[in-house]
């Protein structure tokens, strides 16, 4: 008798330890300061936007660097629900993920064209295109971008309860909810991406990564699981750039747009943690964190040291943190490896 | 007439992306290495050449004769102790070196050179003109395209009359093979990337003297030399000159109808021929 299975007892530990720390995220309005909540929405989006990228570049191979076309659709689409169709903000995130689900497709079905390396690029150029069309949009302020309504920001649904519940003024009421959003967003991501590689689906992912036409021979439809896996994660990825802008309620293109916040960043993450595993963002983001918290204000210094660190570890360190850790104790939190275990038939009854 | 005008600018625009283009087509052809920090280090030449003419008041051409040598070092360099290390059948590594050298690079040009525009000056040359009779021409970006033109004509010639430029193909079909001759394809890389940082000075040589600089805008023209790749077809440095063409007439066209749309249209033109001709319109590379 055997059984296949990624289970481990590390990841039987890490499963519980990763649902208490959901709960304690849940509760932690009730007592955490307005600070750490703003500061929580940040690593969550940038978490989540890590785990997309990591999905689609580490596990499938496709490297791309148009991911703030995606942020940026999903912005601007919530954006136009808000102000054009009066929407509430929170239903009107649901836009932004449609709107960056249907880019996705052109952006596919011209990036899929190009040969090996130069689908990155070819992802940039469609962002640019996306960019340039958004500033036309005169509605929307153009090239010079615009602010949601006041009204629309004061009354968002649940921000009243949240508010009389905690005892918060409106403002604070609003990060709590984003921050929810935030934490539920991060949440869903990590376990879809997870739930994804432990299929069958996951398994064709890995096997086009790493030889297309290996993986062909073998009966895996490799375009159909290459574009199953990057609509998904434009769609996520359009999810939390609308989040992103709820919380931040102004927008303009070369910010929504911006190669450094949505891509550079979000690359930096994924490969200082560790690319293609779940933990490495996690760890890469809090690695960023600390590093935005501690050096941000040294400007283009900061982001000179971001670049070079990540070529350092690229050249030294090519798995990232997570890498070295799993290297020196075989630690595997969300083990994705199938592993055979033998089940001894004599000691069955 | 207006239209024959911007056509023939066009066309001649086109020569500058042709060089921008013919150092990244280089390099992959070579070694499938795609660089994202290409359009950083044309900046950077710029930078470099505009450094020399200032401390040593020499003229911009002058000024790139010096700058060529050493754009050729760093470039020998950063392939022989950076991208060699990370070049492999997986294509991430190199991509994400690159792309950290991009952030890097525009980031340190910031620092050192300030957000200002800078510009070559060149006096006269910048506004002179030569009337063809039906167009009038600039002299500059007349120089420009027949400079791309020679490049070309150039690299080609090493390419394929060459010791070097069979080396360049040897390593590139087939480098353990090319190793068992005697070949070292690590030391082939570091020179063919050396060579591209020379044709990289030349551009930014044109660059700098037909427009102003700023440390910000080197990945819109990385944009621009991987359309002209693409578009001449992987492989076709003729090709490249043909794609530079097609973006350049595309964008002043756009600009004509609205200066708002210039770089709108050129991005569009290339997606176009993405959709027509997904390989190009002079494909020779099989992969």
């Amino acid at each position: 008798m055997h059984q296949v299975t990624t289970r481990t007892r590390a990841s039987t530990i890490a499963g519980i330890a990763a649902l208490a720390l959901i709960a304690v995220g849940l509760i932690l309005p009730a007592f955490a300061p307005r600070s750490l909540i703003q500061d929580l929405f940040f690593i969550l989006t940038m978490l989540t936007l890590a785990q997309l990228w990591n999905l689609i570049a580490g596990f499938g191979g496709m490297v791309s660097v148009g991911q703030q076309a995606f942020v940026g659709i999903g912005a601007y689409a919530m954006f136009a629900g808000v102000i054009l169709m009066g929407w509430d903000p929170v239903p009107a995130i649901l836009l932004g993920g449609l709107a960056a689900f249907l880019l996705a497709i052109p952006m596919a079905f011209f990036a899929f064209r190009l040969a090996g390396a130069y689908f990155a690029i070819g992802t940039w150029v469609i962002a640019e295109v996306t960019r340039l069309v958004i500033a036309q949009w005169k509605t929307l302020g153009g090239g010079t971008g615009t602010s949601l309504p006041r009204e629309a920001t004061s009354d968002i649904i649940g921000v009243e309860t949240i508010a009389n519940l905690f005892g918060l003024r409106d403002a604070a009421a609003r990060d709590v909810l984003a921050y929810w959003l935030a934490l539920g967003l991060a949440v869903a991501t990590m376990a879809a991406i997870y739930a994804l590689l432990r299929s069958r689906t996951g398994l064709a992912l890995a096997a086009v990564r790493d030889n297309d036409n290996a993986a062909r021979s073998v009966g895996v439809d490799a375009r159909r699981v290459k574009w199953i896996v990057f609509l998904a994660a434009a769609t996520m990825t359009g999810l939390v750039g609308a989040l992103i802008y709820v919380q931040t309620a102004r927008i303009s293109p070369d910010a929504a747009f911006s190669v450094t916040n949505w891509t550079a960043y979000v690359i930096f993450i994924a490969v200082i943690g560790g690319i293609g595993r779940l933990e490495g963002p996690i760890l890469g983001v809090l690695v960023f964190w600390g590093l935005q918290t501690a050096f941000a204000d040294y400007g283009s210094w900061y982001l000179l040291a971001l670049g070079v660190l990540a070529i350092a570890t690229m050249l030294f360190a090519p798995r990232g943190l997570w890498g070295l850790i799993h290297d020196r104790t075989g630690l595997s939190l969300f083990p994705v490896q199938r592993r055979l275990i033998l089940i001894d038939e004599r000691s069955k009854p | 007439m207006i239209w024959l005008d911007v056509l023939v600018q066009g066309i001649l625009l086109g020569g500058l992306y042709a060089l921008f283009a013919a150092g990244l087509s280089l390099v992959f052809g070579i070694m499938r290495l795609v660089n994202l920090a290409h359009g950083d280090l044309i900046v950077f030449a710029a930078f470099a050449i505009l450094l020399i003419t200032a401390t040593l008041g020499l003229n911009p051409f002058l000024a790139a004769l010096l700058a060529a040598p050493l754009m050729f070092a760093v470039g020998w360099a950063l392939q022989r102790f950076v991208l060699n290390r990370v070049l492999g059948k997986d294509i991430l590594p190199p991509l994400l070196v690159t792309f950290g050298l991009s952030v890097a690079l525009q980031n340190g040009m910031l620092e050192v050179f300030s957000a200002d525009s800078q510009r070559l000056s060149v006096g006269a040359l910048e506004s002179a003109s030569i009337n063809l009779g039906i167009v009038t021409v600039g002299t500059l970006p007349l120089l420009t395209f027949a400079s791309a033109v020679a490049a070309i004509f150039l690299l080609n010639r090493i390419f394929y009359t060459t010791a070097l430029g069979r080396a360049f193909r040897a390593v590139s079909d087939d480098p353990t093979t090319a190793s068992l001759m005697g070949l070292n394809p690590k030391s082939v890389f570091a020179i063919a990337t050396g060579l591209a940082m020379v044709i990289v000075t030349l551009a930014a040589l044109y660059l700098g003297m037909r427009a102003n600089f700023d440390p910000s805008i080197g990945p819109a023209r990385l944009l621009y030399a991987f359309q002209a790749v693409i578009i001449g077809g992987l492989g076709s440095l003729w090709g490249t000159l043909a794609g530079g063409a097609i973006i350049g007439v595309a964008q002043t066209f756009g600009a004509q109808i609205n200066p708002e749309w210039q770089i709108l249209a050129g991005h569009i033109a290339f997606l176009v021929v993405l959709l027509i001709r997904p390989r190009g319109l002079f494909p020779r590379a099989v992969d």
